[in-house]
């Protein structure tokens, strides 16, 4: 076989395996994401939306309530069973993760801008600046527990317990570095021309600053926060140990707060199996909002002719 | 005058680019005359790139492009769909626009074809690459450092690194797009020659914009103009004395 | 000084504080689980790493089981993740018809955003209850969630690895293909090595990720303290021992030997995000600076 013959074969077989991998990395990948799906629409249904935390049901207990749910005839005493019954939902989850997470923002994206305009605006290629950029590359992908245990002594422990705000404090320390980088990112893609423009007509820096270059990266630092909230909203790690968990409607932020993602974890690997159903009800609720988030943010920035790759791959890095 | 053999004829060739709604090159006839420079000119968009491209055949890296007529070559239609591309382009070579050193030493870019081939033995290979080097009008400059990084060299030894790794597998056609266009007049007037230099061994197919280069270093030339192939013939004649006014309108410089 | 300026002094330092606070944030975080780490390190200093006992009721306390099966998980992820993801990278880059491309990468990219807590339920679930059947046990341990860490990471690496052979200019490509290079030669002696920086970093960064990955391997540790003789056997990690144990601890030095695990998993994902950072992704410097250090050479010349 000429060298040439043997570099076509192996040409071929190379590409073909490259192929199988992709097949078989897709497989698994689209099996979550099936068994995502399904688990998760066979148990979501109106009423996890208005109901909170409740025990478990028994055995029968959840027969009777799929037999009812199926529209199956109950006999007098399963029916009154039924009444009895108290279906738990995931209302206080999903309350407790939208406060957590709005909470976060409302702390994490303002200190977020503005870490991320000193940075660009003011820093530019000065060393401080540099050296905020890396940390951040860092800290943005440093294990998210840890961040838990250390909001959890610094929060934790000196308030004596867990609490919503603990939950905040972790979730918006994630935020920051991620925000900071994708406003220095996205106020480095405003055209200078515009800045001239703005301090030749007198305009001081901070206006400037404030009245123009925020103008132009509008659109690139709104899908930052975007990105940013999904990223955090998936978390769960930090809050185990913050704002813990409870099975009970709670917005008092000084106390322990329910969270889709912890809830789904204990509800997970409890061993009953209505609590295992909701679990992947929160799981499809939880991912259906990140992926959701994520493709705003990809529209937004399509439409904005950004180039969407650069902000993706920061984020992801 | 020697006998002239025709090396690359392409035959009523007509191409067109995935999705386009009409053809880049209608039914172009052409001969290219071994051992010779042949030059293809006309205005921007013509549609030289695209027939010198046809030629390697890379435009079949991309789907969807369409070839029809006949390209021949020793006989055979290279544009048929169980001509072995791997083969057609170690006899075809290539050189770019812009000079396209691969991000390894010098050595080994003019080397990556030759290994290509199964050519593993030390001696050969330094053999050779000394010979394409030398052939490339630049192994003095860089005998010295073979092992450094190739994008350290300057774009004008760039390209003739890009010259030398082609000649190194000794094809039998080398074409050129434009490649002095990005080079300052120094570098563009060592490649001219090395051009000349080269045609005894091998034939050149060169697209230049440049009136006076064609005129320089080719042989024939063939004009085109919107895809089609207006005019061929020998350099000489088409630059003094063209058959066809739309030639004389271009090389007069009243268009393009 | 007129209002302005005042304001503008304000905002200026404003910003610079809270660009501060992140240098603050990982500073505070190395010295408050270095002072909460404190009473373990006294007690077992460096010994700690390598004691194998975990017993919170006898008040021994030893990291390596969790240590290992940090570096274990993770080591089986990469070995699974690497070869697969730069095999859907080429794909989707140089295989895949174009229709497809864009498609198909947009899911990979989707995929890399789901929550990490959504993997490790369909582990438990699913994969499992599979490697129960295959192997037997209990189905979990190190090799289960290994694999779960895999595919978590494995949409990152392809992704990113994607986007560092799509860098490679086309014209570059063609030269390649004009020697008469198959496309696994262009692949492999071009695109690669054009891509390299990118694709190691990529990779070294996944690897910081999967390390200090909490959910995905919580649910599938199986999290007992020992060293597994197989791969197969239950085990724990750091992020799963914390995991579990943070809300459980009942006494100082359970509490923190904790801390002391967490800042160990905190220093070694720091080295090794500092690594593909700093190394292999470290951002192209301007030629202005090239020139900033070349004027800073003449002026001490002159100086001498
Ligand atoms: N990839 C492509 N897809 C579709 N059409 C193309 C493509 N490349 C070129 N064309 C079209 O084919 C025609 C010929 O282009 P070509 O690049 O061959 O011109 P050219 O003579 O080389 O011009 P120039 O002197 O500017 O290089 C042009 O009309 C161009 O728009
Ligand atoms: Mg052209």
């Amino acid at each position: 076989m000429s060298a040439t013959d043997r570099r076509k074969v192996i040409n071929k077989i190379v590409l073909a395996t490259s192929t199988l991998f992709a097949v078989i990395g897709i497989f698994f990948l689209f099996w979550i994401l099936f068994v995502l799906l399904k688990n998760g629409f066979e148990a979501l249904n109106l009423s996890i939306f208005f109901n909170d935390g409740a025990p478990p049901l028994s055995v029968e207990e959840l027969e009777i309530l799929n037999k009812s749910r199926e529209g199956l005839e109950l006999s007098e005493f399963e029916q009154e069973e039924l009444s009895w019954i108290e279906i738990s939902g995931l209302r206080h989850a999903i309350i407790g993760q939208l406060m957590l997470a709005f909470g976060a923002t409302l702390v994490g994206v303002p200190i977020g801008i503005l870490a991320g305009t000193y940075v660009r605006e003011y820093g530019a290629d000065s060393k401080f600046a540099n050296l905020i950029r890396d940390l951040s590359d860092v800290m943005m992908s440093a294990p998210s527990i840890v961040i838990g245990t250390f909001v959890y002594a610094i929060v934790v422990s000196p308030t004596g317990g867990f609490s919503g705000y603990a939950g905040i404090v972790a979730l918006a320390i994630m935020m920051l570095p991620i925000i900071l980088r994708t406003t220095d990112d996205m106020l480095g893609l405003v055209s200078n021309t515009l800045r001239e423009a703005a301090i030749a007509l007198g305009a001081p820096k901070y206006k400037m600053i404030m009245q123009v270059v925020y103008r132009g990266a509008k659109v690139g630092i709104l899908t930052g926060i975007l990105l940013a909230v999904a990223r955090i909203a998936g978390e769960t790690a930090p809050l185990l140990f913050t704002s813990f968990n409870t099975n009970f409607f709670e917005t008092n932020l000084t106390e322990p707060i329910a969270s889709l993602t912890v809830t789904m974890f204990n509800y997970a690997t409890s061993p009953y199996e209505d609590w295992q159903q909701l679990g992947w009800a929160a799981a499809l609720i939880l991912a259906g909002f990140v992926l959701g988030l994520n493709i705003v943010g990809r529209v937004l920035l399509s439409m904005k002719h950004i180039s969407t790759k650069k902000i993706f791959k920061k984020r992801k890095r | 005058m020697e006998k002239e053999i025709i090396d690359l004829e392409v035959k009523d060739f007509s191409f067109r680019y995935a999705g386009a709604s009409a053809d880049s090159l209608k039914k172009i006839n052409l001969p290219i005359i071994k051992n010779k420079v042949t030059a293809l000119i006309g205005p921007s968009g013509c549609g030289k790139t695209t027939l010198l491209r046809s030629l390697n055949r890379i435009h079949d890296l991309y789907p969807g492009n369409e070839y029809r007529g006949e390209v021949n070559f020793e006989g055979r239609n290279i544009l048929s769909a169980d001509e072995d591309l791997i083969h057609l382009r170690t006899r075809i070579g290539m050189i770019f626009q812009k000079p396209t050193a691969f991000p390894m030493s010098i050595y080994e870019n003019i080397a990556y074809g030759l290994k290509l081939q199964g050519i593993k033995d030390k001696t050969v290979l330094s053999g050779r690459i000394e010979k394409a080097l030398k052939g490339g009008a630049l192994w003095g400059e860089v005998k010295e450092r073979l092992n450094d990084e190739a994008d350290a060299l300057s774009g004008g030894q760039q390209q003739r690194l890009c010259i030398s790794r082609a000649i190194a597998v000794e094809p039998e056609i080398i074409l050129f797009d434009e490649p002095t266009s990005a080079l300052d007049p120094i570098s563009t007037e060592a490649i001219e020659k090395l051009i000349m230099e080269l045609k005894d061994e091998v034939t050149i197919v060169i697209v230049t914009h440049n009136m006076q280069q064609a005129q320089r270093i080719s042989d024939y030339t063939a004009f085109m103009y919107l895809g089609d192939l207006i005019e061929y013939g020998e350099t000489d004649k088409i630059f003094n004395n063209p058959d066809e006014e739309l030639t004389k309108q271009y090389i007069s410089g009243q268009f393009g | 000084m007129s209002s302005y300026a005042l304001k503008e002094r304000v905002f200026h330092h404003l910003t610079k504080f809270f660009a501060f606070l992140v240098l603050f944030f990982l500073v505070a975080i190395f010295v408050v689980l270095l002072v909460k780490a404190y009473p373990a390190i006294e007690a077992f200093g460096f010994d700690f790493l390598t004691d194998e006992k975990w017993a919170p009721n006898l008040g021994i306390f030893g990291g390596f089981p969790a240590i290992y099966g940090s570096f274990i998980s993770t080591l089986i992820a990469m070995l699974l993740a690497v070869p697969v993801a730069i095999g859907i990278a080429i794909f989707l880059s140089e295989v895949a018809p174009s229709r497809l491309k864009s498609p198909m990468g947009v899911s990979i990219e989707l995929l890399a955003a789901i929550p990490s807590v959504v993997y490790g339920m369909w582990g438990l679930f699913y994969f499992a209850p599979l490697m129960r059947d295959l192997v037997g046990g209990n189905g979990l341990g190190l090799f289960t969630a290994g694999f779960i860490l895999s595919l978590m990471i494995l949409p990152f690496i392809a992704a990113i690895t994607r986007d560092s052979l799509n860098t490679t200019p086309q014209i570059l490509k063609e030269s390649a293909y004009a020697l008469g290079a198959t496309k696994w030669d262009v692949i492999k002696d071009v695109m690669i090595p054009y891509a390299k920086a990118g694709i190691i970093g990529s990779v070294i960064l996944a690897l910081g990720r999967a390390f200090g990955e909490t959910m995905a391997v919580t649910f599938v540790m199986g999290n007992v303290h020992n060293v597994p003789d197989s791969i197969f056997q239950a085990a724990t990690s750091i992020p799963a021992t914390l995991a579990n144990e943070f809300n459980e601890a009942d006494t100082e030095l359970y509490y923190s030997s904790l801390f002391f695990l967490a800042l160990i998993l905190f220093i070694i994902s720091f080295a090794i995000i500092s690594l593909a950072k700093f190394h292999f992704l470290k951002r192209r410097k301007k030629v202005s600076d090239r020139k900033h250090k070349w004027h800073k050479l003449v002026k001490q010349w002159r100086r001498k």
